[in-house]
């Protein structure tokens, strides 16, 4: 019966993503394929965040680090006259991979609220240094004149099959995240955040899954940068603010926490909800922020918990 | 001196100004129950967390099956064969009783850098889990929340995990605490059943249980062990008796 309703749930949601395009198509609004392929991208970072908050507790303030490190990757080599992607995308993914193991190592250890903070604090350092480096626009961002180039086989300056390369590697996370919470390395991830004393009595040395979970996390994130990269077209510091990161926690939260469905629901409604409330009033802003925290006050499970078929086991 | 599994010389350990543990000497021979009885305040838990390894000690050294394992945290004492049940259970909560097990089980198998397969349809976690639930008298309540097992159960599945670690030295920190007569009598059957082959250091407050468990005791009063010797020694003990179990009979 549970097995049933999520077989539905996950083709509904395939068929309907896949089949976007030439609905909008037809109905000419080419922007719903612009949003939903920015929903899909985010919903990458924040199926990469789910695995270290969703499953390992690891509450990082600081997620929104690695879309910045893909992106400029991605900025900075097409910059320098590198513009194929088989170079730009694996340099993003490693780039992020590095950075999120030397943060993850530093605060790993330190526990609660001193965690939220150090991973705040080191995406702020990377925030402050993008925007001091003027020869990559500073403050302003820089445009990327030519999108990631992969010898010819798709073009990401055509919204539709960029939008379907977005599609597969989203849903390629999501499965990838389903399947290590379910594995043993993801079963110790979750013991861990469950009862820390009890899993280092049983002879689990929490610390190194979780750092190797956080660096996982950090590429796959740094994956969703280099996408952000080219669907702009554009980067900017701003890929890395704070409130960035407290977005992509959002999604999580709102989501819900530990489930596969989670993040893009999550990534989907905040997203939507921001475009129209955008359209509506220039105060979007104050609307929205309460709209989410009563969200997570009264919805615990999240959408993915309320959704028939969006849950998980 | 060399039946000896488990050596203490000198165990201290201060909280600020209070001595909690005060230079212990304490010994458990292979195949051993030896239990430690004392008043609240003690230092009994004190002591069982530092043989686990979740607290340094200031002072001392303990030695196990021959070596110095004194600098050694929780998970690598784990992995020397200590395992231990806490005074206020601890389980993974949001877990089946079967999937604690399992935890238990994969915790000695070897790292758990494996990413794909999934762990709950792996035969060898889940068939000796199953195992050791059966065991404890949990095998009817494998699938069950381990957060909805009663009381008692729980520290049945807490002792199962601990099992299944096949540890040389199993701690319990009185687990008989806070039960029923009847869940406390099946707990009592099962660590009886475990008497002799599975070394243990058992600290209690349920003195009926102690005296037909334990092969040992000794008595920890503020921090000092002030008797260890075989049941009836301790029954006899004056100083015991005054210190500690006056307040019983
Ligand atoms: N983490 C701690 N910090 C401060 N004092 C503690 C701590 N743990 C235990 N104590 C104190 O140490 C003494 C011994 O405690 P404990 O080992 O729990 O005794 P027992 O288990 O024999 O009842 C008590 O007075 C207790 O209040
Ligand atoms: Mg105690």
């Amino acid at each position: 019966m549970r097995a049933h309703a999520q077989l539905i749930f996950w083709a509904v949601l395939v068929a309907a993503l896949a089949l976007l395009p030439p609905v909008v198509g037809v109905l000419h609004e080419p922007f719903y394929v612009e949003l939903v392929r920015r929903v899909m991208i985010f919903a990458i970072a924040a199926a990469s965040l789910n695995l270290i908050l969703g499953y390992g507790g690891l509450v990082s303030f600081g997620h929104a680090a690695y879309l910045g490190i893909g992106g400029y990757a991605v900025g900075i080599l097409s910059f320098y006259g590198m513009n194929s992607g088989w170079l730009q995308w694996p340099v993003a993914i490693g780039a992020s991979a590095l950075v999120a193991l030397a943060i993850g190592a530093v605060s790993i250890r330190a526990s609660g609220m001193y965690f939220i903070m150090i991973t705040l604090a080191f995406t702020q350092m990377l925030y402050y240094l993008g925007i001091s480096i003027e020869e990559f626009g500073g403050d302003d961002g820089m445009r990327i004149k030519t999108r990631s180039q992969f010898s010819g086989l798709i073009d990401l300056a055509d919204p539709v099959a960029s939008y379907y390369l977005v599609l597969v590697l989203m849903f390629g996370t999501i499965y990838l995240v389903h399947r290590i919470a379910r594995s043993r390395f993801g079963m110790v991830l979750r013991a861990a955040k469950s009862n820390e004393a009890r899993s280092r009595a049983i002879g689990f040395s929490p610390y190194s899954y979780r750092l190797c979970a956080f660096t996982i996390a950090g590429a796959l994130c740094g994956l969703a940068g280099a996408l952000l990269a080219n669907h702009t077209a554009y980067i900017t510091p701003d890929f890395m603010h704070w409130t960035r990161s407290g977005e992509i926690m959002f999604m999580v939260i709102l989501g819900g926490v530990a489930s596969s469905a989670g993040p893009l629901l999550g990534a989907l409604v905040l997203l939507v909800f921001e475009t129209l409330l955008a359209g509506w009033t220039e105060h979007w802003q104050v609307i929205l922020g309460p709209l989410l925290v009563l969200s997570v006050i009264f919805f615990r499970t999240g959408l993915a918990g309320i959704i028939p078929g969006a849950g998980d086991e | 001196m060399n039946d000896m599994l488990l050596e203490v010389r000198g165990l201290s350990k201060s909280f600020g100004a209070l001595r909690a543990c005060d230079g212990i000497d304490f010994d458990v021979r292979e195949g051993e129950t030896h239990a430690v009885i004392g008043p609240n305040g003690a230092g009994k838990t004190t002591f069982i967390s530092q043989l686990s390894g979740d607290l340094r000690p200031d002072q001392g050294s303990i030695r196990f099956a021959g070596q110095d394992v004194t600098p050694l945290r929780a998970p690598a004492r784990a992995k020397k064969g200590f395992a231990r049940s806490f005074q206020i259970t601890s389980i993974y909560r949001e877990f089946t009783a079967l999937d604690n097990v399992a935890l238990a089980i994969q915790a000695h198998a070897g790292h758990s850098f494996r990413f794909w397969k999934p762990a709950r349809s792996e035969p060898a976690l889940r068939d000796p889990a199953r195992q050791y639930l059966d065991g404890v008298g949990l095998g009817e309540r494998a699938n069950a929340l381990a957060a909805n097992l009663s009381h008692g159960e729980q520290r049945q599945l807490e002792v199962a995990m601990a099992l299944a670690t096949k540890p040389r030295l199993l701690l319990l920190d009185e687990p008989v605490a806070g039960m029923g007569t009847e869940e406390s009598q099946r707990m009592v059957t099962l660590l009886d059943s475990l008497k002799g082959r599975q070394t243990m250091i058992l600290v209690e407050h349920d003195m009926d249980a102690v005296f037909s468990l334990a092969d040992r005791i000794s008595v920890l009063v503020y921090g000092r062990i002030i008797a260890t010797g075989a049941p009836l020694d301790i029954r006899a003990n004056t100083e015991v008796r005054q210190a500690y179990l006056g307040e019983d009979s």
